[in-house]
């Protein structure tokens, strides 16, 4: 066997002790992590499915909106909370309402991407990780995610140290810039031998070469706590993991949380998703402790509903919504954008909210704010094409 | 040594090889496989009104409990040993039939329409419902028409419920002007977007719109699908420049209405890229993709000359094998592989069936028949051999080889498993490997059995 290349040997560590068998959870959504210099922290969640930003942060002072929903967006019939006097947050966020008061939370609101009429789940998500600028949800020629452009504008992300966790390849992280995946819960029952072996046989296929190296590396350095996300609920264990991960080397996390397409009872279904966001947030201010204050959070959806309740209680695929920033580095308590308005002649296609804003202009705000990004870089490297607007001071 | 030839044939069209079987050896054998499916198409298990009397009573019963009514956790238990034994059953049979079938391109394409129209059931006791789709919608018609295919599978209740049709009402029908309930666009839009069409054929928002108007009346009841006029919207609509209806509702409409999606352009070339890209790989040259939807729009829509144009493409018999198995088909090519019987996956029992087979395939990153969406299962090998999803796969081909292969040669395995595809790399490292055991996984681990 001499001849065979063992050359990746230094990817073995010592013991191979890679044995975390835990059962695995079901449904866990990918986390994905890097580790850049530099000491604040992004974590960018990917609320699939399109979230019902009018439910979610409720237009309740515009008088034109109850003649559009009867069952949605109820306000404080519904237990919604006031945030400045125009808008109401849904009940089931109550649990963010300190984090409100304590300006570590705030809102942007008739936001989105540039994806515009067709009105695809896959074709918008692709768009918003991807970060391009075409309205038919065309990607951008280098099929890359914007989180991983970023990376490559940091000095210092190394091969050694910008790596990322997860179950499937999240776009928004993928690209040049050294990433790969992981999720917690993998395991490789194999002698030392047989992974030498293994290791030979990968050699000439380099997807299977690659994917093989990180699956060991990380397998070696794993943490034994975070193996066992069984017990806890989905977004408890995603964002425990990625907190643990963030208070440690790395800077940057992105997961996903689906649920959020409610074309039927929508209360009953946007309730569950909410609980969910909630929850992954407020585990990962108390997983990052004195961290939090340096850490923003991201929540974005690939685009809103319809202004119009359907008939089910629901509300189909729309353009315009919100998106939700959350940490201790944001200038909170504040619902930004220009609200465009609810009346009849205000909505787009006489269906959905009006956009007034890319909402990738505040991702790149945020970015500049918290990594120093060169302003330079964000209307062409990160989002080529955005209208970046006016800073919005996302960032403490 | 197997040639060449039916190797692909078994590895590219099928589940791979057995050691108990003969592989096709070309395109003739392939379409021979499909004409003597006959009896592989005939469905199984409970009909549909058990299915959904099944579903009724689980409904009942936690009604009951709701209203804290005596006797409701005993009905609870009862309604859900009847739906997760027929779930358990259902999924045992699929699988066994992949493991055992002589007819693997008739097992692969079952479960290539099984994506195309995409269910997530959401829980177990709701694949009942999925199955069933499988058995009398998918299966019946996959060797016919797309359009009785398309037809079956739209008006099925699996389809119905998890596509919110069943509930879709129109503003104007008579339960729709009582108010309460409204219209649901969420069919209408998957069905061009994702089963016809698809998302860049050009139609409009106002297209959905009129689709879904249309197709308002498809609904259920206790014995599965029935057409509702009362829900039905009154008056013509226009989908893709086709006037339907307009007289007394009826669903010889939406039948149409299908009949001419199936047949139009659009969905020749788009079910035409999703097979090449499904079973040969890359990026397909538009001419060829022009070519075969040609011959299917020149045969009426029929499926099975598809099929014929698409094995007799010269790309499908060259190397390398570009594409990665998904987990499903690589769990069920390493029990072939390794010569298991069908009874033997019939025999593992509920807690057996999901540690061997359920548990690890979602590990390795696909759930049992639960996609994320209804846009199904990725095709891009880059989506599956991820490190996770590498290390599941290592550690399922670990722990298999352990329980079953602790007496096999893994030279000889090799050649089984792969024949003409083995490359010499991997013959030296099986047999460096230390154990025969690991050797045989060895071989399940490698990009050559992992790709197809």
């Amino acid at each position: 066997m001499t001849d065979l290349d063992f050359s990746r040997r230094r990817f073995l560590g010592t013991t191979l002790a890679l044995g975390c068998s835990a059962a695995a959870s079901p449904f866990v959504t990918p986390v994905t992590l890097a580790v850049t210099p530099g000491d604040n922290r992004l974590v960018v969640i990917v609320l699939r499915g399109a979230m019902d930003g009018l439910d979610v942060v409720q237009p309740i002072g515009d008088r034109a909106l109850r003649g559009h929903r009867r069952n949605l967006s109820t306000g404080e019939a519904g237990g919604a909370h006031d945030l400045d006097g125009f808008f109401m947050l849904h009940s089931e966020l109550s649990g963010l309402m300190p984090l409100w008061q304590a300006g570590e939370l705030s809102f942007a609101h008739a936001v989105s991407t540039p994806y515009r009429d067709k009105r695809s789940h896959f074709d918008g998500q692709d768009l918003l990780e991807n970060g391009g600028n075409s309205p038919d949800g065309g990607m951008t020629p280098g099929r890359d995610g914007w989180l991983n452009r970023m990376l490559s504008l940091l000095p210092g992300a190394s091969a050694q140290t910008a790596y990322a966790v997860g179950r499937e390849n999240l776009l928004l992280l993928s690209g040049d810039a050294p990433a790969s995946a992981w999720s917690p819960d993998s395991d490789m029952a194999l002698s030392p031998q047989a992974q030498l072996l293994l290791n030979a046989v990968y050699r000439d296929d380099p997807l299977f070469r690659q994917a093989g190296e990180a699956a060991m590396t990380l397998a070696a350095a794993q943490d034994g706590n975070a193996m066992n996300p069984r017990q806890a609920a989905r977004a408890a264990a995603l964002a425990g993991f990625a907190a643990q991960q963030l208070s440690g080397q790395a800077r940057v996390a992105a997961f996903s949380l689906n649920g959020w397409d409610t074309h039927q009872n929508q209360p009953g279904g946007l309730a569950g998703a909410l609980k969910e966001l909630q929850t992954a947030i407020l585990t990962l201010k108390q997983g990052l402790g004195p961290a939090w204050g340096k850490t923003a959070v991201l929540c974005l959806t690939e685009f809103g509903r319809t202004v119009r309740e359907n008939g089910n209680r629901g509300s189909d695929h729309g353009t315009g919504g919100a998106a939700i920033f959350a940490g201790g580095a944001l200038r909170g308590q504040a619902v930004h954008g220009k609200w465009p308005g609810l009346k009849a002649g205000n909505l787009y296609r006489d269906r959905d909210l009006m956009p007034t804003a890319d909402v990738r202009g505040y991702a790149a705000w945020a970015m500049r704010g918290l990594f120093g990004i060169d302003k330079g870089k964000l209307d062409t490297v990160l989002f080529p094409g955005v209208d970046l607007g006016k800073d919005p001071k996302l960032i403490a | 040594m197997t040639p060449l030839t039916s190797a692909l044939a078994a590895i590219r069209f099928g589940y791979g090889l057995h050691p108990g079987q003969r592989p096709p050896d070309g395109p003739q054998a392939l379409i021979a496989q499909l004409r003597d499916a006959r009896n592989d198409a005939a469905p199984a298990g409970p009909a549909v009104d058990d299915r959904m009397a099944m579903l009724d009573a689980n409904f009942k019963a936690r009604r009951m409990r709701r209203r804290n009514e005596a006797g409701a956790d005993e009905a609870i238990k009862e309604a859900s040993r009847a739906l997760v034994g027929t779930v358990t059953e259902d999924s045992r049979r699929l699988v066994a039939r992949a493991v055992g079938s002589e007819a693997g391109f008739f097992e692969r394409l079952a479960m290539f329409w099984t994506d195309h129209f995409a269910i997530e059931a959401g829980n177990r006791r709701r694949a009942v419902l999925t199955h069933d789709m499988i058995e009398r919608a998918i299966r019946p018609n996959l060797t016919g028409s797309f359009g009785d295919l398309l037809k079956a599978v739209t008006k099925h209740p699996a389809m119905l419920v998890y596509l919110n049709q069943a509930r879709s009402t129109g503003p104007n029908s008579i339960a729709g002007k009582r108010g309460k309930r409204g219209l649901n666009e969420n069919l209408a839009r998957e069905v061009l977007e994702l089963h016809t069409v698809g998302v860049d054929a050009g139609y409009t928002q106002k297209d959905v719109r009129e689709f879904a108007e249309l197709l308002t009346g498809l609904g259920l009841d206790e014995d599965g699908f029935r057409f509702r006029p009362q829900l039905a919207e009154p008056g013509a609509e226009t989908v893709l420049g086709a006037r339907y209806g307009g007289g007394k509702a009826n669903v010889a409409d939406v039948d149409r209405a299908l009949e001419d999606l199936a047949l139009h352009p659009q969905t020749a070339r788009h079910l035409a890229r999703k097979l090449w890209v499904h079973f040969i790989g890359g990026v397909p040259e538009p001419s060829r993709i022009d070519a075969l939807a040609r011959v299917y729009l020149d045969e009426g829509g029929g499926l099975m000359p598809l099929y014929r144009a698409l094995v007799d493409e010269p790309r499908a018999w060259e190397l390398p094998l570009l594409k990665a198995k998904l987990p499903f088909d690589f769990v069920v090519s390493s029990l072939r592989a390794l010569g298991t019987a069908p009874r033997e996956v019939t025999g593992l029992n509920r807690r057996q069936f999901e540690a061997w087979l359920t548990v690890p395939m979602m590990r390795m990153g696909q759930p049992f028949l639960e996609p994320g969406g209804p846009d199904g299962f990725p095709e891009a090998p880059e989506a599956w051999i991820t490190p996770a999803g590498l290390a599941a796969r290592v550690s399922w081909a670990g722990a298999l080889a352990q329980e079953r292969a602790r007496d096999r040669d893994p030279r000889e395995f090799l050649e089984t498993a792969l024949g003409p595809v083995a490359p010499e790399l991997l013959r030296r490292a099986v047999a460096g490997a230390e154990t025969r055991h690991e050797g045989v996984a060895l071989v399940l681990a490698s990009p050559e059995f992992n790709r197809r």
